[in-house]
């Protein structure tokens, strides 16, 4: 089986892993809190991973058009028309907090 | 009554020998008696259940009928049920109570079903064994001390161990099918777009497909039949004419070409897998099917290209639990930024973490090439694979996973290896189209073994029919756990 | 040495429709909070987007209005960032392909017609907002305007300066009302521009930009961006750089400041939504909403000058908005008058007395074809142009028709001949001293003459004939 289908460098050399700085970074991207312990813990597991797709960095895929869907398909368009009800009370029973019809956050710094 | 098909039961109530009231108190009753140990249900409410019968009951005496009017269904706890709890596997959603029902949900409202109760899953549907839920894993009907596979494991575990007539399940990347292998019953994952997403909560979102399981092809097609239909609120959901997937059950096989893919077969599948699979389909070459080899090369990239895919859209796709509008709020934090940090530390278990993470990787700014753009152009080499097998053969056949249930703890320490578990089922999710597992026969140890039918997209029909026929010819499917006796 | 500004504006328009871009849920300004956010709105599990047919209608509409290309196939793409008013965790945005590609914008600048290209106009969901009043120390989030849909539209680095800026936006205003996508009303944040503001010396490359936010005024507009240049400059003389950030404008202090920069920097992790199919459109669409577009406000203001030779500056006035342009036109064709006469009094009367009262052309209490009839009495004679001025006055207080109020008041114009003739003898006769200074060589004292003969007649006499009957007689 022929993984190279012409002559190809890969233009690209993603780390082969993750150190934990940069685990932490993903994790404050990711809004996920994670100790030293936690990040040290998974990057074992997340490097595992990193290592399973790097496989993919073989393959030629140049003229290959990316594939987002799982059938090419096209968007269908919703008539403009307000048909919600209000449901806001159906939906703050569940909320953890609302003060006034509003949902209540932190302050939000501008 | 516990083992009987979906048709009889139907034919039951029809003829006035067992009300759903009575049919779902059965089920509820060994539901009762067996759960505690499998784990296969994270929300029952008996006295919601039997209303439903109650109605479904009425519902018949006042004239109407219809295959699935009074038959207890389970779901599984990713569809929205609106006012039960529907949690998803997480604690997150320890007590979300959807304010909607699922499509899915409503479809079998409609039918006429009782829903017997909400199962248990993989948390996020994230898994293959069903160990990651926050409601404790479930066990293998088969084997206890095994898994049940995932992450539609409480679904299988419900059917395998006859507490449910049947469940619905989804399918991301083998989530409907692996469980249904590792526990010798049946399920399908639908052509991409056949089953509305509305309502069922969302892990990867081009990926992710309802589907039915149960103990039987025939069983399978009835539940199809219900489950299937365009929704508008879906925007991927396909606009096509309805369909009746039981029309062609009893068609011959004479003429069927089958596909067996080299990369299927061989190293890195279990002998007594290997072999099982083989023996079931000396069979259709009994029955006048032809078998022809096929390739689809580029096998061995569909899980490296899955696991950039899958927690890439995850990773969006699970922002939306911030602990504001619903879910768990950490109790106590310092700003805003603090509240969501532990809120999801504290709501998401340690895989969907990881996979969020992971998602959150490869999306980010100067690896989104060389991973998310590169795995979706390889996602279509895969989908051409499969394009130009179909060229030479109607269905293609082989292993749903390469080994039977495995041992609970087995894989916890290489999340990896369990990736892999998947290499035959997730081709099929990542070039959207159907594929079932259906029974054929155990291994050394007593555990059963899922023979994989794969279609062209939409030919759900010829697939229930070609394991039917089979059904028809073999018992592998009626057969009952010994540790969960009749 | 002088310094150059350089300005590019993105701006956010929300689009007229019912409802939200994916969702059902009203757009309606001002209703209760939460109110209007439906389970999509509000991001709860499981529920997805499905596009609005009219959301894309008006996008289209822009693109044909600025010259542009409809992409024949665009993509939605999810820009992932944590925000509380961001309910599902990224914006619906189009980001690598959008709907509307490469169009252009003219503005009238001091040194006469410019082109502003437009790079592109892409669709995209609104934000909620958050409300800082004391919630316990806390921030109240309302989802109503989560989800509305909006169209930001984005130039080039075009515009040479804070005044060329605001013709553009101006501009850009007027064009959005005028195809009926957006109602333009700035204080409910229905148009909201962003500048990106960089300086230079003339002929070098570009400078770093920042980006200036929250200009919810054209006045505003125009301070921040000077205010910014300023600031850069002055930066840049003292031996600093300029660094790329967002800023925002505060007009209690006419100033502009850092937002506090994020955590982290930002990263989007743009990727196409899975969710949303690429959106297509094919060409018979197109010519579809090209054919319902009315005549653009730049052809109008052309066609304004070449077929009734007004100026560009009285054209320019005129189609400051749609509903202006079609008054005028309708006030052309009623009146039958010169085109140039109805300009005048559009743009004179009319326009001070809407300015005086607060209010807006289309509720003017005048409408076009009672001006017209107005303009008409000018035009034939009936009553002189003076004359018509207290005739209007009535008109807008609501006393009738112009023709009832000429009647009524007895304002009709004295053009017999006999009766002046009659008049001017009787103004000669009282005043021989005018008179003979007249002929004395003094032509001042024929003005008093004429004052007189039209005080007589409470201004109502022809003046033209007033002056020729006169002549006559002092000739004579």
């Amino acid at each position: 089986m022929a993984l190279f289908s012409g002559p190809f460098r890969p233009l690209f050399a993603p780390p082969m892993s993750l150190d934990l700085e940069q685990i932490r970074r993903i994790a404050r991207l990711a809004r996920i809190a994670v100790s030293d312990e936690e990040a040290a813990a998974t990057a074992g597991k997340l490097n595992s991973l990193l290592g399973l797709i790097e496989e993919m960095q073989a393959v030629d895929t140049s003229g290959i058009e990316p594939m987002s869907h799982a059938m090419d398909l096209v968007q269908r368009l919703r008539e403009d028309k307000a048909v919600e009800p209000d449901r806001r009370e159906a939906f703050q029973a569940i909320a953890p907090a609302v003060e006034d019809g509003l949902y209540l956050v932190p302050r939000v710094v501008e | 009554m516990l083992n009987a098909p979906l048709t009889e039961l139907s034919a039951a109530l029809a003829g006035g020998k067992v009300s759903s009231v009575e049919l779902t108190q059965l089920f509820l009753d060994r539901i009762e008696k067996l759960d505690g140990e499998l784990n296969a249900f994270i929300t029952v409410d008996p006295a919601r259940a039997l209303g439903e019968a109650r109605a479904a009951d009425a519902r018949r005496a006042a004239g109407e009928s219809g295959p699935l009017l009074g038959i207890p269904v389970a779901h599984k706890d990713i569809f929205c049920t609106e006012g039960m709890t529907t949690t998803c596997g997480s604690k997150m959603l320890a007590n979300f109570v959807a304010p909607y029902d699922a499509h899915v949900v409503e479809q079998f409202r409609r039918a006429g079903a009782v829903l017997l109760g909400k199962t248990n899953m993989d948390e996020f549907a994230m898994g293959s064994s069903n160990e990651s839920s926050f409601f404790g894993p479930v066990r293998n009907p088969w084997r206890k001390s095994a898994v049940p596979g995932g992450s539609s494991g409480g679904s299988a575990a419900a059917v395998a161990a006859r507490l449910a007539p049947a469940a619905t399940g989804t399918d991301t990347g083998g989530s409907i099918r692996q469980p249904a292998s590792l526990t010798g019953i049946c399920g399908l994952k639908p052509t991409y777009g056949l089953v509305s997403r509305y309502g069922m909560i969302a892990f990867a979102s081009s990926l992710d497909q309802g589907g039915p399981m149960g103990r039987s092809a025939a069983d399978l097609a009835t539940l199809l039949n219900a489950m299937t239909g365009f929704d508008a609120r879906d925007s991927t959901s396909l606009e096509r004419a309805k369909e009746d997937y039981a029309r062609d059950l009893d068609a011959p096989l004479a003429g069927l070409r089958i596909g067996l893919p080299r990369e299927y077969f061989g190293e890195g599948v279990d002998a007594d897998v290997d072999a099982r699979v083989r023996e079931a389909i000396r069979w259709y070459e009994s029955q006048g099917a032809k078998t022809v080899e096929i390739t689809l090369p580029n096998t061995h990239l569909a899980v490296p290209v899955y696991y950039v895919l899958a927690p890439a859209e995850a990773s969006s796709n699970l922002s939306r639990f911030d602990g504001v509008r619903y879910g768990h709020r950490a109790a106590e934090y310092s700003d805003l930024y603090d509240m969501y940090c532990k809120s999801r530390a504290e709501g998401f278990g340690a895989e969907v973490k990881r996979r969020i993470l992971v998602g959150t990787y490869v999306l980010s700014h100067g690896y989104y090439d060389a991973y998310y753009l590169q795995a979706q152009k390889i996602r279509r080499l895969i989908a051409r694979d499969f394009a130009a097998a179909f060229g030479q053969c109607d269905l293609v056949m082989g292993p749903v996973a390469p080994s039977t249930a495995f041992e609970a703890g087995a894989m916890s320490s290489d999340p990896v290896q369990m990736y892999l578990n998947d290499i035959f089922t997730i081709p099929t999710s990542l070039a959207g189209l159907p594929g079932m597992s259906i029974p054929c026969g155990f291994d050394s140890k007593g555990l059963p073994v899922g023979l994989q039918v794969i279609g062209n997209h939409f030919a759900e029909a010829r697939m229930l029919n070609a394991a039917h026929q089979y059904q028809k010819a073999t018992d592998w499917h009626l057969r009952v756990p010994a540790g969960t006796p009749l | 040495m002088t310094w150059e500004i350089v300005v590019g504006l993105e701006t956010h328009t929300q689009l007229l429709t019912e409802s939200k871009i994916f969702s059902g849920a009203s757009t309606a300004f001002g209703a209760a909070p939460n109110t209007q956010a439906s389970a999509v709105d509000i991001a709860l599990p499981g529920v997805l987007p499905v596009l609005n047919a009219k959301a894309v209608e008006f996008a289209i509409r822009l693109g044909l209005a600025i010259g542009a290309t409809i992409a024949p196939r665009s993509v939605f793409a999810r820009k992932n960032y944590f925000y509380p008013d961001l309910p599902k965790g990224y914006q619906i945005s189009q980001y690598e392909l959008p709907v509307v590609q490469n169009g252009s914008l003219k503005i009238a600048t001091e040194g006469g017609e410019k082109t502003i290209r437009i790079l592109r106009a892409h669709l995209e969901e609104d934000a909620g907002k958050s409300l800082h009043e004391d919630f316990k120390g806390m921030s109240g989030i309302d989802l109503n305007r989560a989800g509305t849909p909006l169209l930001e539209i984005v130039t080039e680095p075009d515009m040479r300066g804070a005044k060329e800026a605001v013709a553009y936006a101006r501009a850009l205003h007027t064009l959005v009302r005028w195809i009926g996508i957006c109602d333009g009303n700035m204080q409910e944040g229905s148009f909201r521009c962003d500048a990106n503001v960089s300086v230079r010396r003339p002929g070098e490359p570009l400078g770093t930009r920042c980006e200036i936010k929250n200009l919810n005024s054209f006045r505003f507009m125009e301070q921040a961006i000077e205010y910014e240049a300023r600031r850069q400059v002055e930066l840049i003389e003292d031996g600093g750089k300029v660094v790329q950030e967002t800023r925002l404008y505060d007009p209690d202090r006419n100033e502009t400041r850092s937002m506090r920069s994020k955590e982290d920097a930002q990263d989007y992790r743009y990727f196409p939504d899975p969710d949303l199919l690429p959106l297509v459109i094919a060409a018979a669409e197109v010519e579809r909403v090209r054919a319902t577009l009315p005549e653009l406000p730049q052809a109008k203001k052309e066609r304004f000058v070449g077929q009734f030779g007004l100026t560009p500056y009285d054209a320019e006035l005129l189609t400051g908005a749609r509903e202006s342009a079609d008054y005028f036109e309708s006030l052309v064709r009623e009146s039958g008058a010169e085109a140039k006469l109805c300009a005048n009094w559009q743009n004179g009367e009319l326009a001070a007395a809407l300015n005086r009262d607060g209010l807006e052309i289309a509720r003017s209490p005048v409408p076009a074809p009672s001006l017209g009839a107005l303009v008409k009495r000018i035009a034939d004679g009936t009553i002189s142009g003076k004359i018509a001025k207290e005739v209007f006055e009535a008109m807008w207080r609501g006393e009738g028709s112009p023709d009832a109020i000429i009647e009524a008041r007895g304002l009709k114009q004295i053009s017999d001949s006999g009766a002046i003739e009659k008049l001017v003898d009787e103004v000669l006769a009282a005043n021989a001293k005018q008179v003979e200074d007249y002929r004395a060589g003094k032509e001042k004292a024929f003005n008093s003459l004429v004052g007189q003969v039209m005080k007589a007649t409470k201004g109502k006499a022809n003046p033209g004939q007033v002056n020729e009957i006169l002549k006559k007689k002092l000739a004579g």
